[in-house]
């Protein structure tokens, strides 16, 4: 079996009375690729960002690659190795397409060799017409590619993707989950998603959420197809 | 014992002064988000308000609790329709603006009182407590303060207004949605904040000689008082007032009064450090 | 940044020309070298600001700091070199300590604009209240409000006799602001200053993408002052004598000005801001009809209403959209941002 790239063990987010995330054990295989889904306010995206540094979890650990990082900042985790996009796009919109992925890549590479993975991947990703286009002024499925470039670029060996199919054309979509494909070669990919349309043509292996706990760990089809899994998404009890 | 009474009452001056001279920045900035670096200035304006009211003959208390806030309240409303207005949920472009503003007014006070310094008597006679001598007014001072602070507090409690303010000063855009127009609320509550600059600016009038840079130093230890307020408007300006007040007059009585300020700024720098977003989004939370 | 680093070379030397030799025809040397000092202070803060993000409300301080620095020095010393490394080593130490408090503690933008405030102020009143004989440095008096004078000025290094002084000390002057702007170009064009221009446009996405924001930010808050020190150095030596007013509010607020009328995000903005509005507020101080205060207030609400990107990114873009400089293919840029890059 592949190593475990990433683990958690009893994560636990508190806001104040509202427990977020519960007691959350979750572990992710090297290359594996995992879909977190759950209705509104499942913990999903509260995991999300206790996994990346976004928040400090209240109470439990999590590990990447057998290292303890749960009081790490976001750069630091983003340091090993680690690609991740957040649910609303955050790009750099003042600076081009070109610019983006430069920065990003620079930060593993130097100079001359970010510009070269830089044109690398705007070659792979089609985005040569709009290479010298500031960010701000390019439509949002195009903003997501973007972002998802620049998470690509530095060669991650773990993924962390919030909603990348929100608000994208299926076309995008299309696009996009190629690009993903792609990644998987050489990263274990974590997506956190409500498009079930998108999970479908993508997952293998799929988590559920609900109030904060892992309700259901399973490969894409049992899940899809369980009665708890559909009463707790259209809100009965589960 | 006479010392610890006089020693009290300067602190509860201390105290009771930041409030004033915070007030109607804390309205402005709780409610509308917006920094009035004006602020000062439109103390300033307070005073001299007041100074030309009375040389026209007009009773000095009635100069300083009503003339003053009326006419500063109407040069708000100015500034709030031609200049604040084009700049909302623009956090620093209004403290931009509203800088250049209180060089204008600083400009414009020159020009209409000259550069030296007017001063009016304070209206209220001292007396002894055993051996020391207190100053009359720094009682009516803390009792402005704290009377406004309280009429603030009922108003946005109990009354109709006050509680249209409130909702939209939580979500202006459910405020319009219910029929209140936001621009109205704003209006109002930016007269109302400007008045209450002006009022303090005009009871704080007899302490210092006024001159037309004296809102400057006033504006730091207001913005600074309202910063580590936090969210909450009176919850908020009372702990840090308080907070403030005190630290000054500890170490003024301690060292010197040079001394106080400082300290008052170095203890500014460190709460901020240690709650970047006020005392009230920590302790007291809820309250506003 | 458009063109080339040899690019930014040929301006900056055609532009110091224009002004060692075309300049002083309109406005004495004297007048010239102060105004220059101002612009090495606009630029300062146009590179913290406009290109790093960070609102510093107290750039004064590290002026008067690198000022006193040097009076104090000069006075221990009798010897001008020696002074000069530390009005510029001082500010940037303390700029150091104080940006890591700040930025490794998480403060944003209107936080950090009233910790800096404070800090000007709190530097402003304690040496304002420095008149006793009992405040002294080594052989330096502090003055408190009546300031430090008659210090060693500039002199050719190891020979305290030969002052540079008039004409020879407005050179020197032109040619420190080149320097300093082909370093800030340099600074720019290296992948920290594009690594700072991605953080001044989004922290988050920076730290996702692992940089270390707080560091390069302190960094820079570092090379900001240290530049406002050296202005300041320079400007004890053309002055002759420092006083507290150097770290006044009114100071700070004049380079906010400079910087917002001149234009964020440019080098240029800045350094032509607060020359021409430090000249005009010269010219302004001869006439008595309208209060000069008065008029810069209006000049700000004016620019930051209607010209927030301030002269020289509105005439930029007036220049490129006159139609024999339509270049094909490019789109004219109407975008109404603060950010641009010349």
């Amino acid at each position: 079996m592949a190593e475990i790239v990433l683990e958690t063990t009893g994560l636990t987010m508190r806001f104040g009375g509202v427990v977020a995330a519960n007691n959350v054990d979750f572990k992710l295989r090297a290359r594996e690729l995992r879909c977190l889904i759950g209705p509104n306010g499942a913990g999903k995206s509260t995991f999300f960002k206790c996994v990346t540094g976004l928040q400090t979890p209240s109470e439990g650990h999590v590990y990447m690659r057998g290292e303890e990082t749960t009081q790490w900042l976001p750069h630091e985790i983003a340091s090993l190795g680690v690609g991740i996009k957040t649910q609303t796009p955050n790009v750099l919109d003042a600076l081009s397409v070109f610019e983006n992925i430069w920065l990003a890549a620079r930060r593993f590479h130097p100079k001359g060799e970010a510009n070269r993975k830089t044109q690398e991947i705007i070659e792979r990703l089609s985005l040569n017409a709009i290479a010298r286009t500031d960010l701000g002024r390019l439509a949002h499925g195009e903003r997501q590619g973007v972002e998802l470039g620049l998470v690509a670029v530095g060669d991650p060996w773990l993924v962390l993707l919030d909603e990348p199919a929100a608000g994208m054309s299926a076309e995008d979509v299309e696009r996009m989950t190629g690009i993903i494909h792609e990644v998987n070669k050489t990263a274990a990919i974590v997506i956190v998603e409500h498009d079930m349309q998108f999970i479908r043509s993508i997952a293998r292996d799929v988590t559920v959420f609900h109030q904060g706990a892992v309700l259901m760990e399973d490969h894409v089809d049992k899940v899809m197809s369980d009665p708890t899994v559909r009463n707790v998404y259209l809100g009965r009890k589960a | 014992m006479d010392l610890f009474f006089v020693i009290l009452l300067e602190i509860l001056y201390a105290i009771g002064s930041l409030i004033l001279i915070s007030a109607g920045l804390a309205v402005v900035f709780g409610m509308m988000k917006v920094i009035n670096l004006a602020h000062g200035e439109f103390m300033m304006m307070g005073g001299y308000a007041t100074i030309t009211a009375v040389d026209l003959g007009v009773n000095i208390f009635i100069a300083m609790l009503v003339v003053a806030p009326l006419i500063v309240g109407m040069i708000g409303l100015v500034v709030e329709r031609l200049v604040i207005r084009r700049l909302y949920g623009r956090l620093v472009d209004t403290m931009l603006a509203t800088w250049g503003l209180s060089l204008f007014f600083i400009g414009l006070a020159t020009m209409i009182f000259g550069n030296t310094t007017t001063g009016i008597s304070t209206p209220i006679p001292g007396f002894s407590v055993g051996n020391y001598q207190i100053s009359g007014y720094n009682f009516f001072i803390i009792a402005v303060a704290f009377l406004l602070l309280l009429a603030v507090f009922l108003i946005l409690k109990t009354t109709r207004a006050g509680l249209i303010a409130r909702g939209a000063m939580q979500r202006a855009d459910m405020a319009a949605a219910l029929g209140y127009s936001p621009e109205r609320i704003y209006m109002a509550t930016f007269f109302c904040g400007s008045a209450l600059s002006g009022l303090a600016g005009a009871v704080l009038a007899p302490l210092v000689g006024l001159v037309p840079t004296s809102g400057g130093a006033y504006i730091a230890k207001a913005f600074i008082t309202v910063i580590a307020g936090g969210p909450s408007l009176i919850a908020g300006l009372l702990t840090s007032a308080g907070f403030f007040g005190a630290v000054n007059q500890v170490f003024t009585f301690a060292v010197s009064p040079v001394f106080g300020e400082v300290a008052l700024l170095v203890s500014a720098v460190v709460l901020l450090r240690l709650i970047p977003q006020g005392i009230t989004s920590k302790f007291f939370r809820g309250k506003f | 940044m458009n063109g080339s680093f040899q690019k930014d070379i040929v301006v900056t030397v055609i532009a110091t020309a224009l002004l060692i030799w075309l300049m002083p025809v309109f406005i004495s040397t004297f007048t010239l070298t102060v105004l220059i000092i101002y612009g090495m202070l606009g630029l300062s803060l146009g590179l913290i600001w406009g290109f790093g993000g960070i609102l510093c409300f107290g750039q004064a301080a590290f002026f008067g700091l690198g000022a006193y620095t040097y009076a104090i020095a000069a006075l221990n010393i009798g010897e001008s070199t020696l002074p000069m490394l530390l009005a510029v080593a001082v500010p940037a130490v303390l700029a150091a300590l104080l940006g890591a408090m700040m930025f490794y503690g998480r403060l944003n933008d209107v936080y950090l604009g009233v910790i800096t405030l404070v800090v000007t102020l709190i530097l402003f009143k304690f040496i304002n209240s420095t008149a006793g004989p009992q405040y002294t440095i080594g052989n330096a008096r502090l003055g408190g409000f009546n300031g430090i004078p008659g210090f060693q000025t500039l002199n050719v290094p190891g020979r305290p006799d030969a002052y540079i002084w008039g004409d020879a000390y407005f050179h020197v002057c032109a040619v420190a602001l080149a320097g300093v702007f082909l370093l800030v170009s340099a600074l720019l064009r290296s992948s920290f200053g594009r690594i700072a221009v991605g953080i001044r446009e989004n922290e988050t996405r920076m730290s996702l993408m692992g940089y270390d924001v707080r560091a390069r930010k302190t960094v820079l808050f570092t090379a900001g002052a240290a530049i406002a020190g050296l202005a300041g150095a320079l400007f004890a030596n053309w002055g002759e004598i420092v006083t507290p007013n150097l770290f006044s509010l009114g100071q700070s607020a004049e380079i906010i000005i400079w910087c917002i009328v001149g234009g964020l995000g440019t080098r240029f903005g800045p350094i032509l801001g607060a020359a021409g509005l430090a000249y005009l507020k010269f010219l302004l101080g001869q006439q008595s009809m309208i209060d000069n205060t008065l008029i810069m207030g209006l000049i700000l609400v004016l620019f930051v209403l209607f010209l927030p990107r301030g002269a020289v990114p509105t005439l930029v873009d007036l220049f490129r959209s006159v139609p024999w400089r339509r270049r094909s293919g490019r789109t004219i840029r109407a975008r109404h941002t603060r950010r641009r890059e010349v």
